[in-house]
C-alpha cells in the first residue's frame, strides 16, 4: 500500500514538473513547462536554419586561403583576419582605397534615403488628406517603378542620363550638352551625368519612392483626423497642418522609411555597376559584384566573405537596434482596416 | 458705389482660394511626379517607341535620329509571342507561367510560415524571445548577392553543403556512395506533372529552398507587428468563453492579422516576380532557361544579344503584365484609397 501511494506521488511530481507555468506572469494564460520545452526546441531549429547559411560566411571570412570551401564548416576552426586586412588594403583590383568606397556607398545611400522620405512625406500628405481629380491614376502612376523593374528600363536610362554631359571645348568655352556642343572632334569631358554619383543617385530615388510612399501614406492614415480639424478652427491652412501637426508626428515613422531605404540602396550594385566607370565612384556593395565572377572556383572566397560581413553588419546592427520601431512602421498601414 | 464693389471682393477671394485648394495637392505631388517623369516616365516612353523599331548598337549613339533606324511594326511583339526571337528554348508563354508559378508558390510557403513561427514566437513568457526576434531578421539585411552566391555553393554538386549533408544522412542508412545531386543543372523535372505548361526542373526546388530562407523572415516581422497590436482581452474573453488555443488561433488571430498580411502578402508577390538579383545570381535562369523570369530574360536579351528594339518590346509586356497584376491587388487591398473613404 505504502508503495502505491510512493509512485502516485512521484508521478504527482512529475506531472506537476512538466505543467509548472514557467510565464512569470500570475493569472491570465499560463505557459506549462513542456509546452516551453517544445517551443524552445522549435525556436532552436529555426534559429539554426536561419544561422546555417551566416556561419557558414562568417567561417569563411575567418580562413586565410582564398580558395573554394571543399567541406561544411559552420565553426571558424582558425581565426585569422587576413581576408579583413586584405579586404580593407586593398579592396578591388584598382587603386582605390577602401575609406573612398565606404564615402560613396554612405554618401549615395544617405542621400538617396533622405530625398525619397522627403519628397514621399509630401506625396503621401497629399495622397492621405486631399481629394482631387487625379488622385487614383496619379497614385498607381507612383507605384510603377515597383511593377517595373530597373532592369527594363536600363537602356533608356542609360541614354538619357548619358546626354548630359559638361565639356571643356578649349579656349574657355565650355560646352553644356545636350543644349550646346563643341566644335565636332575637339574638346574634354569634365563631366557626365551617368557616370557620376550624382546621375545614379537621381535613378536610385525613383526607385525608392513608391515603397516609401506606400508606408508614410499608411502612416499618415493613422494620424486622427480630428487634431488637423482642431487646427483648422485654430485658422491653420493645409500647409501648416502638415509643418505643424503631420511632419513632427510622422518623424518616427519617416525614421523607418529612411533606414529601411538606406538599406536597399547600401546593398544595391546592379545600377551603378552599369553605369559608374571611374573607380574612385565605386561603392562598398559593386566590390561585392566585382569578387563574384562566373565560375565558384574563382571567387576569392575569404575575402567575398569577409566582404560580406563588412558591408552587412552596421545594416545588421541597426536593424536589430531599431527593430521594435521598424516593425511598427511597417505595419502601421495595415492595421486600421 | 460701395455697395456695388462689396459683392465682388469676397467672390473674387473664394475663387483665388478655391483655385489654391485645388491646386494645393498637385504642388505636394511635384517633387515626386518631376523626379518620375525624368527616371521613369520618359524611358517607358522611349521603350514604347523603339520597341516599333529594329534598334540595334549601331543606334545607341544617334538614338531616335539615326539613319539605319526602321520602324517595323508589331514584329518585335509577334516574335516575342510566336517564339520568333534568335534564342534557344524560348517560349514566352512558359516564361510568363513560370513567373506567375514562382512568385504564387513563394508566397504561398512564406506566409503561413511567417505566421506561425511568429504565433510560437509570441507566446508569452517565452524565454529568450528578444534573442530569437533578433536572429530571425537576419536574413533580411544580408545582400541578395551574397545570399544568392552562398545558397549557389550550397547547392553546388561536388562541394555543396547540401549533398554533403545528404550524403551524411544516407550513410546512416547503410549506403557508401556519396551523394552527387546536381541541383542547378539537373533538367529532368523530379515531379513532372506539377507544372504542365513549363517543367519544373530540380533548380526551382533548390531556389524555393533559398528562397524561403530569404522570404519567411519579412512575413514573421509584419505579422509580430500586426499580432502586439491584438487587445489581450479578446484572448481572455475567448478563453472564458471556453475557446480552445486552436479555436482561439481561427477565430482571433486569424481575422485580426489579415488586415496586416495581405498587403504584406502582395508586397512578397511583386518582389518575388521581380527578384532579378537572386535569381540571376543563383541561376542565371538555368538550365536551359526554364528558372528565367521575365526581368531576367530581360536583361539577357539586352546584355547578351543586344537585341535593344526586341527588349523593348519584352519591357513593354512585363509593364502591362505587372499593371495588370497591380490594378487587380489593388482592388483586395484598396492601397490607394483615402483615409475618410
Amino acid at each position: 500500500m505504502s508503495a502505491t501511494t510512493q509512485s502516485a506521488k512521484k508521478k504527482n511530481f512529475i506531472i506537476r514538473f512538466f505543467t509548472m507555468n514557467t510565464s512569470r506572469e500570475v493569472g491570465g494564460r499560463t505557459l506549462p513547462l513542456w509546452r516551453q520545452i517544445m517551443l524552445q526546441l522549435l525556436a532552436l531549429f529555426i534559429a539554426f536554419e536561419v544561422m546555417f547559411p551566416i556561419m557558414y560566411i562568417i567561417t569563411l571570412s575567418f580562413s586565410s586561403k582564398t580558395t573554394r570551401p571543399s567541406t561544411l564548416q559552420l565553426i571558424p576552426t582558425e581565426i585569422s583576419l587576413t581576408a579583413y586586412q586584405q579586404v580593407i588594403d586593398r579592396p578591388t583590383a584598382n587603386p582605390v582605397t577602401f575609406a573612398v568606397l565606404l564615402r560613396n556607398s554612405v554618401l549615395l545611400s544617405f542621400s538617396v534615403g533622405f530625398v525619397a522620405i522627403l519628397v514621399a512625406v509630401l506625396a503621401s500628405y497629399a495622397f492621405s488628406r486631399f481629394k482631387f481629380k487625379l488622385r487614383q491614376v496619379l497614385m498607381v502612376l507612383v507605384f510603377i517603378p515597383l511593377l517595373m523593374p530597373g532592369v527594363g528600363l536600363l537602356t533608356p536610362l542609360f541614354l538619357l542620363l548619358n546626354s548630359f554631359r559638361v565639356a571643356d571645348c578649349g579656349s574657355g568655352m565650355i560646352a553644356i550638352a545636350p543644349f550646346t556642343a563643341c566644335a565636332q572632334g575637339v574638346g574634354k569631358l569634365l563631366f557626365n551625368l551617368r557616370d557620376s554619383l550624382f546621375g545614379v543617385g537621381i535613378a536610385m530615388t525613383a526607385g525608392a519612392l513608391p515603397f516609401a510612399v506606400w508606408i508614410l501614406k499608411g502612416y499618415i492614415d493613422t494620424i486622427p483626423l480630428e487634431l488637423e480639424e482642431a487646427a483648422k478652427i485654430d485658422g491653420a491652412d493645409a500647409n501648416q497642418v502638415f509643418t505643424r501637426i503631420v511632419l513632427p508626428l510622422a518623424v518616427p515613422q519617416l525614421a523607418v522609411t529612411f533606414f529601411l531605404s538606406f538599406m536597399g540602396y547600401w546593398q544595391e550594385f546592379a545600377l551603378p555597376w552599369l553605369f559608374l566607370t571611374k573607380p574612385q565612384d565605386y561603392t562598398l556593395s559593386m566590390t561585392l559584384y566585382n569578387m563574384v565572377g562566373q565560375y565558384a572556383s574563382s571567387i576569392p572566397w575569404n575575402r567575398f566573405a569577409a566582404m560580406s560581413v563588412i558591408v552587412a553588419l552596421p545594416v545588421a546592427i541597426i536593424y536589430v537596434a531599431l527593430q521594435k520601431q521598424i516593425v511598427s512602421g511597417l505595419t502601421a498601414g495595415g492595421i486600421k482596416g | 458705389m460701395a455697395t456695388l464693389a462689396a459683392p465682388v471682393k469676397p467672390s473674387r477671394k473664394i475663387r483665388t482660394f478655391k483655385f489654391r485648394r485645388a491646386i494645393l495637392p498637385y504642388l505636394y505631388l511635384m517633387p515626386a511626379f518631376v523626379i518620375m517623369a525624368i527616371i521613369t516616365f520618359y524611358p517607358l516612353i522611349f521603350q514604347m517607341i523603339i520597341s516599333f523599331t529594329d534598334f540595334q548598337t549601331k543606334d545607341l549613339l544617334l538614338q531616335l535620329k539615326s539613319p539605319k533606324l526602321h520602324f517595323i511594326g508589331i514584329k518585335n511583339y509577334v516574335d516575342i509571342f510566336t517564339g520568333g526571337l534568335p534564342v534557344q528554348n524560348f517560349d514566352f508563354f512558359r516564361i510568363l507561367t513560370y513567373n506567375f508559378w514562382w512568385a504564387i508558390t513563394n508566397v504561398a510557403v512564406h506566409l503561413p510560415a511567417g505566421v506561425l513561427i511568429a504565433v510560437a514566437l509570441n507566446t508569452n513568457g517565452l524565454w529568450f524571445k528578444r534573442f530569437y526576434r533578433a536572429i530571425y531578421i537576419l536574413p533580411v539585411v544580408i545582400p541578395p548577392l551574397v545570399i544568392a552566391t552562398v545558397w549557389r555553393n550550397i547547392f553546388d554538386e561536388q562541394y555543396g553543403a547540401m549533398n554533403q549533408l545528404l550524403t551524411t544522412i544516407v550513410h546512416w542508412f547503410g549506403s557508401v556512395d556519396p551523394v552527387r545531386t546536381r541541383w542547378l543543372f539537373e533538367y529532368k523535372p523530379p515531379i513532372p506533372w506539377l507544372l504542365p505548361n513549363g517543367p519544373l526542373p530540380l533548380a526551382y526546388y533548390a531556389m524555393m529552398i533559398a528562397n524561403f530562407w530569404l522570404g519567411w523572415p519579412f512575413m514573421a516581422l509584419i505579422a509580430t507587428g500586426a499580432l502586439q497590436s491584438i487587445p489581450k482581452d479578446l484572448y481572455e474573453a475567448a478563453a472564458i468563453d471556453g475557446a480552445s488555443n486552436q479555436q482561439q488561433f481561427w477565430n482571433v488571430t486569424v481575422p485580426l492579422l489579415r488586415p496586416a498580411m495581405i498587403p504584406a502578402a502582395i508586397y512578397g508577390f511583386t518582389m518575388s516576380f521581380n527578384l532579378f538579383s537572386f535569381v540571376y545570381f543563383m541561376t542565371g535562369g538555368g538550365p536551359a532557361r526554364t528558372t528565367e523570369i521575365l526581368v531576367t530574360f530581360v536583361y539577357s536579351l539586352v546584355r547578351d544579344l543586344r537585341l535593344y528594339g526586341a527588349a523593348a518590346a519584352f519591357s513593354v509586356i512585363i509593364f502591362v503584365v505587372a499593371l495588370v497584376v497591380f490594378l487587380i491587388t489593388n482592388r483586395i487591398t484598396r492601397a490607394t484609397e483615402t483615409y475618410s473613404e
